[in-house]
């Protein structure tokens, strides 16, 4: 009996009208599309995107060339050199970041015990030549400082849960 | 000698005007071809819940434009050991049946190019002529995917030639005549009177059939991306594919129109023979019924593609010659029967 009614069912194409039925009702729904130039997604403040180097408010880079962050990144994206200054601290005089290796995992704003190398919210670049991949520490700070305002924000919303 | 010359001279302008009726023809249809492949791109993306092109022009409406021109300025690349002649004259092959079909649709009362008595038998022959591009274009690119996709195009189109052909044959039992417009002409009097209602299993097998002649999903087995990367275009670009692909939503249109002709009246108004509605839409020409029973289908085959995952070859088959042309036979006899006993509304 029960082979028959399916069957019949098959022959009345039953099944192929409900899936008619199920696109057909999606037709109207409302769409979901995000019109991205003009219209974005929001950010999490833990969006990880294009790293930054951070300074001290009295204008003092943080980086203490202690290496964890090249050490833990599992692209081996990361290169540094460093030196004694004069004054006795020990500094980088080398961060270079292949920004074509990195995975964007994190890892090394999470290593970093001085809060240095952090990865912000700027997703939007692109490079022109050859070699611009290769970001270094001049550019690494500038962008730090340009963006300062938005990064400590962002770490003081997510240091409760650190 | 002088006397057929002048009749020579006095066919020139009838040719001319045959010749505007061509360009009245072809031109339209090569617009609604862009356009619906617009549309089809929308409507795909609406049922996704997602709004499709809209980038190009106002609301996306140059989108067409756009890829046309891409396509024109693109290279024709010839695969090495090709054989070059028949690898370009193939998509000619695709398309040039798919518009020669259109001399016998009638758009209206009386607007027929060529209003000739065996108009179904003529549109049965051009669509079956569409499979030499398709298996052309395999042999030609010396590529064993192309070969595949037509080895697949040409074993289902000639199957589903056979379906169809018998739905048309019901079509014609009915009708009386294989003149398309005496066809429309004979499913006069109200809704209930056109041949969907008579002929509906034939008619559900006639669109499917369409469907899978036209290589649509979810008949698509013959470019399923899937298997066979594009199957028998894939070694083609540029103007070359264009044709390939003016060539398969030719053959879509045609085939919606000729659903609308021979099963849901033409041209006739669906509000015929309903007191009040019938005067009040009186005004309305019969081009505008046509075109829009046609988008009606033509929305189908998009729905169908937004909805359906493709058949597997083997169940292609099996649907073709194990379901349809069993059913097509019975409901042969059916008809036949119907028409001898002169049952009514529709054969009295």
């Amino acid at each position: 009996m029960k082979s028959v009614v399916n069957y019949f069912r098959s022959l009345m194409l039953w099944e192929l009208l409900m899936g008619l039925k199920l696109t057909g009702r999606y037709f109207f729904a409302r769409k979901i599309t995000v019109q991205y130039p003009e219209e974005k997604t929001p950010q999490s403040p833990r969006f990880r995107g294009l790293h930054a180097l951070r300074r001290y408010p009295n204008g003092e880079e943080r980086c203490i060339a202690c290496k964890l962050c090249e050490a833990v990144c599992p692209a081996l994206a990361i290169t540094i050199e460093s030196e004694q200054r004069a004054d006795g601290t020990r500094r980088t005089t080398r961060y270079d970041i292949d920004l074509f290796k990195c995975i964007y995992c994190g890892f090394c704003e999470e290593s970093c015990p001085v809060d240095s190398i952090v990865e912000t919210r700027i997703f939007e670049y692109h490079f022109e030549k050859r070699g611009d991949n290769i970001i270094n520490k001049q550019q690494l700070l500038a962008i730090g400082d340009q963006h300062e305002q938005q990064i400590a924000a962002d770490r003081a919303q997510d240091a409760a849960f650190r | 000698m002088i006397e057929t010359l002048e009749t020579s001279l006095e066919m020139i302008p009838e040719v001319i005007l045959i010749l505007i009726k061509i360009v009245l023809i072809v031109v339209p249809i090569m617009l609604s071809v862009a356009y619906l492949t617009l549309a089809e791109r929308k409507v795909i993306g609406y049922i996704q819940v997602r709004i499709g092109p809209n980038r190009v022009g106002p609301r996306g409406l140059l989108q067409p434009i756009a890829d046309g021109l891409k396509l024109l300025l693109k290279e024709i690349i010839v695969p090495t050991n090709a054989n070059r002649f028949l690898f370009v004259i193939a998509p000619i092959l695709a398309l040039a049946p798919a518009l020669a079909a259109w001399a016998v649709v009638p758009f209206s009362d009386g607007m027929v190019l060529a209003d000739i008595d065996a108009g179904i038998l003529y549109i049965l022959a051009l669509t079956s002529m569409s499979v030499y591009g398709i298996i052309i274009s395999g042999w030609a690119s010396n590529s064993k995917y192309a070969f595949l996709g037509a080895l697949r195009s040409a074993a289902q189109v000639v199957s589903y030639e056979i379906a169809m052909g018998f739905a048309l044959v019901g079509v014609l039992l009915a009708a009386g005549s294989m003149n398309l417009s005496q066809v429309v002409l004979a499913q006069q009097g109200s809704i209930l009177h056109w041949f969907w209602l008579p002929l509906l299993p034939l008619f559900l097998v006639y669109f499917i059939s369409g469907v899978a002649e036209t290589n649509r999903a979810p008949f698509d087995v013959a470019e399923g991306e899937s298997e066979i990367v594009a199957g028998f275009h894939v070694e083609y670009s540029g103007m070359t594919f264009a044709l390939f692909f003016l060539a398969e939503y030719a053959n879509m249109i045609l085939v919606a129109i000729l659903a609308a002709l021979m099963f849901c009246g033409g041209w006739l108004s669906p509000f015929q023979g309903i007191p009040l509605l019938e005067p009040l839409f009186a005004w309305v020409p019969g081009l505008v019924w046509v075109l829009a029973k046609t988008s009606f289908f033509l929305f189908l085959f998009l729905w169908f593609r937004a909805t359906f995952p493709r058949y597997r070859y083997d169940q292609i088959m099996r649907l073709g010659w194990k379901v349809f042309i069993p059913i097509t036979i019975v409901w042969l006899l059916v008809v036949g029967a119907a028409v001898l006993a002169n049952l009514g509304p529709w054969f009295d």
